[in-house]
């Protein structure tokens, strides 16, 4: 084995109140493919962010062929030659191709920029890249796909020695994953670095040659990947060891399942979302869905509440057929939606914790016929109690709450309107302990008063612990449905983890 | 929070008072007669009506994420029609009645763009800006329509011991902060502000909300143009209304409401309008050339923005790096 | 995965064909409808009474370009006006006050520019704080009407060019020049291909370590230069300085610009494009004036249906392009 080109030692990185990385060490070798894996919060943004100088590090080093090295951003980063492709696209939608790839260091002729030039200099490199590209064309008249493959065009333009890709196929379909990777093959094969960032297993195992799995800002393992099983990989992320699971306490005994589905799902489904599936859920119990990051848990969940279109299939309330077009619709059917987004999606930050949690039953009622002042202050003050918000206070500006007590203000907001389903995407991501077993325990006693729920979490324990039925999902696929009393963790995640597509599991 | 959003805006105003009173010491004294009360207090709360009025629909439109460019056009508009109505024989309440009814519409053509059309607000009401003041010209054929009306006078000149016109700036005061309490309007357009995508996924009808808002500010400039032109029997269709919009923005930003919507204040967009006026009666008082008020204008919003300025969008990372090494 | 090479028209260019197609049209049922209407000299006309308004439309785009909005170019003109007539008032050479206007107005668009980027005031506040302060300044020189008698600028003011059969003056030529030094700024230079990428994506453009900083100030700067430069166009035009003049241009510029195919959102667009939408207003009006019985307020009608027909279809533009790739939730 060679020297390794980008040592990390140590690394450190806080934030108030949050220890983001702890003890990081990675390395990257020339011509090696390395996965970096993790679920939401493991750490794998501030990761990258630290190597390329947008984060500073609160200990630790990091070596660039040997030598110790810091970066005050992306751009020295980049001069260095560490490119990233990030996520989200980095490019102008407006300017051509080449001028995407190119400017900043576009070829110039008596001081002005040399269209041909450049347009021929981006040619050369996509080609390079086995692209047949028209470089003169507007990037926005290209698929996402397309867009992504000229991010990273430009970031190999600077001779990249070190290619940072953040999660670049969430958004991709098999043929334009199929493409990506041949490319990055090729600039593999050039002796590029490449750490590549996924949550997908099937991607790790088609193209790494060596993967580092964190959770909860340190490292759990580096592995050679060939040497690796998909269920020892799941297992370290989830961060459970096989054989050794402690038996959880299941809450689920003291509950009877409504014989008649509430809601059926007939072949529901949304192109490049989830795929269609059938889905039952009935009063009175909890039904979890589980599945690693972009497993298409969340967009299935955004289907039944009208979040989002379905393209196929149909939803049945009470055996009749519901369109579901928009959330008010839903909302109007006895169906509540929390997000996974709290900030983005779930919370009016600016507004006060009476508002937030009054919100969907005003929606609901109109602007005209106020919640009268009264009731909602009843309201607000039982779900205060109940669901042991702090600071109990109903003028409080709700941006200023913790996390776990933001997550009860929206659960309460949802609860308030008395929904017959609810349906809860990751409530208890990023919440302390305390507020997450609260969150647990009411929604079993939610389903035990005969509510039917919906439950989305990325920890297995938890929708073991929780849950009635599970659903799981992989590729966005519904992939089996597990039901009884003696599910467990390891039979979950070898569901998760298993390569074919298709699996029905029953018990 | 709120309180000390308007602390600036509020020290601003008492210290333009305090200047005019130095300068004139009878600034404050107030008298009656004929029943109706005179002072140069009265008459800054006077000319400053109809800002006012249109500064209290717009706050509720910036609150949205909007903004209306066309309310100055709008304001002409009404008085054209008004004017144009009771010039041909009509009575003054059915061409008052008229000239609203027609701003209405205005207010929905207006919100129909930005909530339906999903145009961007300041290009949607552009277009009403305008060809709304050709509008306005075509109703009155160019002319200046002057009208001889009593009634019609009253609502811009009229007086029950206070001028009409203040009466009625204070009532819609008063009516949008009760609506905007008392129902839950108030509340959703915040929310609206705040958060567009968790409003919708709570339910939140923002299309009517947005449509609701454009057309009362659509209702507020009507009856401020209906004011304008009362107040001198007639209808201008080219200067009635000029610029008053960028005036009602100006208040509504210097009385502490983002242009990025969400959390908004009404007693801060009042203080926003008293401020303008009193401004211009300052200039007026000290002798300047009453034209100059504008680069004072101009200097008020550079220094009120100065104060409300996002303290120059902090370096993230250094500040994390601090906190970090506090603790 | 290869791309479509369209061998029709890219779509970017469509509100820009749009736009001439709309001013063939006008110009076309104006010839029809009037006699002598047809003539070059009635083109040559649209650009001399037009000139100031073509370098308007351009420092316009500029600033549009990027995302942002400039309401102080109306008052910044009579600004430019009011201190060209009162220097050579002062008998200042033409020269000098030439240079004071353009010096004023670019350090007004600097001010601005400043304000916008680094105080964070948005660009509608900013300018309008800057239109006050220019039409303030205005009638702090001088609240009446100052006329121009300085020869030398009286010469430039009045010359003609013949241009074969038709008579052109300077400040066709002026505009004409800016327009072309502003398209190869735009298409031909790293800071005009920022304006571009800013108003694309302004957070893409920094994280490509475009000067992005620099090119948002410095759009205000252009406007502010070229609102001065067509402060002086206009002073050739009417031969005097008065705070009244050019009220409400701004908003002839704004419709010019989008009427001529620029997305007000930003990133998309062409001075040609203004130019032609510069045209298109000033065929409207000439209609008009043939027309007799038709008042001027059609005018601003018109201009206002225009306006709305344009974005209706930016509007449809817009959407077509971002149906068609899905992107995750």
């Amino acid at each position: 084995m060679t020297e390794p080109l980008v040592d990390l030692r140590g690394l450190h990185v806080e934030f108030p109140g949050v220890k983001a990385l702890q003890a990081v060490d990675l390395r990257l070798f020339p011509g090696e493919v390395h996965a970096l894996m993790g679920e939401n919060g493991a750490g794998k943004s501030t990761l990258i962010k630290a190597l390329t100088g947008v984060h500073a590090l609160n200990a630790g080093e990091i070596h660039l062929d040997g030598a110790p090295v810091s970066f005050a951003g992306p751009a020295q980063a980049q001069a260095a030659g560490i490119s990233t492709v990030y996520q989200e696209i980095n490019l102008c939608p407006n300017l051509s191709v080449a001028e995407n790839i190119l400017l900043g260091r576009e070829p110039r002729r008596f001081g002005a920029i040399d269209g041909r030039a450049m347009r021929a200099r981006a040619a050369e490199l996509l080609s390079r890249m086995g692209l047949t590209i028209d470089p003169g064309s507007a990037l926005g008249n290209h698929p996402i796909a397309t867009r992504q493959l000229v991010a990273i065009a430009r970031a190999v333009a600077v001779e990249a020695r070190v290619l940072i890709l953040d999660e670049p196929t969430s958004s991709l379909d098999a043929g334009e994953v199929a493409e990506l990777f041949r490319i990055v093959r090729v600039l593999r094969d050039e002796g590029v670095a490449i750490l590549f960032v996924t949550h997908f297993l099937e991607q790790v195992f088609a193209i790494s040659d060596r993967v580092t799995v964190l959770r909860n800002g340190k490292v759990v393992g580096e592995h050679v990947t060939s040497e690796l099983s998909r269920i020892a990989l799941v297992s370290e992320m989830l961060g459970r060891e096989l054989g050794v699971l402690a038996e959880v306490e299941r809450r689920a005994e003291r509950r009877t399942a409504d014989p008649a589905p509430l809601l059926r799902a007939e072949g529901l489904g949304r192109a490049g979302a989830i795929a269609p599936f059938d889905l039952e859920l009935h009063a009175g119990e909890v039904v979890g869905l589980a599945g690693l990051l972009g497993s298409g848990r969340s967009e299935l969940a955004r289907l039944l509440f009208g979040a989002d279109r379905a393209d196929t299939g149909r939803v049945l309330l009470d055996g009749r057929p519901l369109r579901l077009r928009s959330p008010r619709a839903a909302i109007a059917r006895g169906i509540a939606f929390s997000s996974e987004d709290r900030r983005a999606e779930g919370l009016v930050a600016d507004l006060t914790v009476r508002d937030n949690m009054i919100l969907a039953m005003q929606a609901a009622r109109g602007w005209t016929r106020q919640v009268p002042r009264r009731t909602a202050d009843e309201l607000v003050a039982r779900y205060l109690a109940r669901l042991d918000i702090r600071p109990a206070n109903p003028d409080a500006v709700v941006g200023t709450l913790s996390g776990g007590n933001q997550q009860k203000v929206l659960l309460a907001r949802w609860l308030i309107t008395r929904p017959r389903l609810l349906i809860l995407d990751e409530p208890t991501r990023g919440i302390d302990v305390g507020a997450k077993a609260q969150i647990q325990r009411v929604v079993t006693d939610l389903a035990a008063d005969g509510m039917a729920v919906l439950f989305v979490s990325a920890e297995l324990e938890e929708v073991v612990r929780v849950c009635d039925r599970i659903v799981v999902l992989r590729d966005r696929h519904k992939v089996a449905e597990l039901s009884g009393s003696d599910i467990g963790v390891d039979e979950v995640m070898e569901l998760i983890a298993s390569g074919s597509h298709r699996v029905e599991v029953s018990s | 929070m709120t309180s000390r959003r308007l602390l600036w805006p509020a020290l601003v105003l008492v210290a333009l008072l305090l200047l005019n009173l130095v300068i004139t010491p009878s600034f404050f004294a107030l008298r009656l007669q004929d029943g109706h009360l005179f002072g140069s207090l009265v008459d800054i709360l006077r000319n400053g009506a109809p800002t006012l009025l249109i500064a209290l629909g717009m706050t509720l439109v910036i609150a949205t994420r909007g903004i209306d460019l066309s309310v100055g056009a709008v304001a002409a508009i009404a008085g054209a029609v008004a004017c144009t109505h009771i010039a041909d024989g009509g009575g003054a309440v059915t061409g008052m009645a008229l000239a609203l009814g027609v701003c209405a519409v205005l207010g929905l053509w207006n919100g129909f763009l930005v909530s339906v059309a999903g145009i961007q607000p300041i290009i949607a009401t552009l277009v009403l800006m305008i060809a709304g003041r050709g509008i306005a010209m075509l109703l009155t054929e160019g002319q200046i329509v002057t009208v001889d009306d009593g009634l019609y006078r009253k609502v811009g000149a009229g007086f029950v011991v206070l001028p009409i016109a203040i009466l009625i700036s204070l009532a819609v005061l008063a009516a949008v902060a009760l609506v905007t309490r008392r129902t839950a309007l108030g509340m959703l357009i915040e929310s609206v502000g705040v958060n567009p995508e968790a409003s919708r996924l709570a339910g939140v009808r923002s299309r009517t909300i947005i449509w609701t808002v454009y057309v009362f500010v659509a209702l507020c400039a009507g009856v401020a143009g209906l004011m304008i032109s009362s107040n001198v029997s007639a209808a201008d269709a080219n200067n009635a209304g000029l610029w008053i919009e960028l005036d009602a923005i100006l208040a509504v930003v210097i009385g502490g409401t983002s242009l990025a919507g969400g959390r908004y204040s009404l007693t801060g967009t009042l203080l926003g309008a008293l401020i303008i006026q009193t401004l211009t009666t300052t200039v007026y008082t000290i002798g300047v050339p009453p034209e100059v008020t504008l680069v004072f204008k101009a200097v008020v919003v550079i220094v009120v923005c100065l104060l409300q300025a996002p303290r120059l969008a902090p370096v993230p990372r250094r500040r994390t790096v601090e906190e970090v090494a506090v603790r | 995965m290869t791309a479509l090479a369209p061998p029709r028209v890219p779509s970017r260019f469509l509100p820009v064909i749009a736009t001439f197609v709309v001013f063939v049209l006008t110009f076309g049922a104006g010839s029809v409808r009037y006699e002598g209407f047809a003539s070059g000299q009635v083109v040559a006309n649209l650009f001399i009474d037009n000139a100031f308004l073509i370098v308007l439309a351009v420092g316009m785009t500029f600033v549009i370009l990027t995302g942002g909005i400039d309401l102080s170019v109306g008052a910044v003109v009579a600004l430019s006006t009011m201190i060209a007539a009162a220097t050579l008032r002062a008998g200042w050479p033409a020269w000098l006050a030439v240079l004071a206007v353009l010096a004023t107005g670019a350090a007004l668009g600097l001010g601005m520019g400043l304000m916008v980027h680094v105080l964070r005031v948005q660009p509608f506040i900013a300018t309008l704080a800057g239109m006050f302060l220019a039409r303030g300044l205005c009638f702090v020189i001088s609240v009446e009407s100052v006329s121009i008698k300085d020869p030398a600028f009286r010469a430039i003011a009045t010359g003609t060019v013949p241009l074969g059969e038709v008579t052109i003056t300077y400040s066709v030529l002026i505009a004409v020049a800016v327009v072309a030094v502003a398209a190869y700024v735009l298409h031909l230079t790293r800071f005009g291909r920022t304006v571009y990428a800013v108003g694309g994506s302004e957070t893409s453009a920094t994280l490509m370590g475009l000067p992005a900083a620099r090119v948002k100030v410095g759009v205000y700067v252009v406007s502010g230069f070229c609102s001065a430069l067509a402060g002086l166009l206009f002073s050739f035009y009417m031969l005097s300085g008065y705070s009244l003049h050019a009220v409400g241009m701004e908003l002839d510029a704004i419709a010019a610009v989008v009427v001529g195919g620029t997305l007000l959102a930003g990133g998309v667009g062409y001075v040609v494009g203004s130019v032609v939408g510069v045209l298109v207003l000033g065929t409207v009006q000439t209609i008009i004036s043939f027309e007799g019985t038709l008042s001027s307020w059609w005018t601003k009608i018109v201009i206002g249906v225009l306006l709305l027909a344009f974005i209706a279809l930016q509007r449809l533009m817009v959407h077509r392009q971002r149906s068609t790739p899905v992107s995750g939730s």
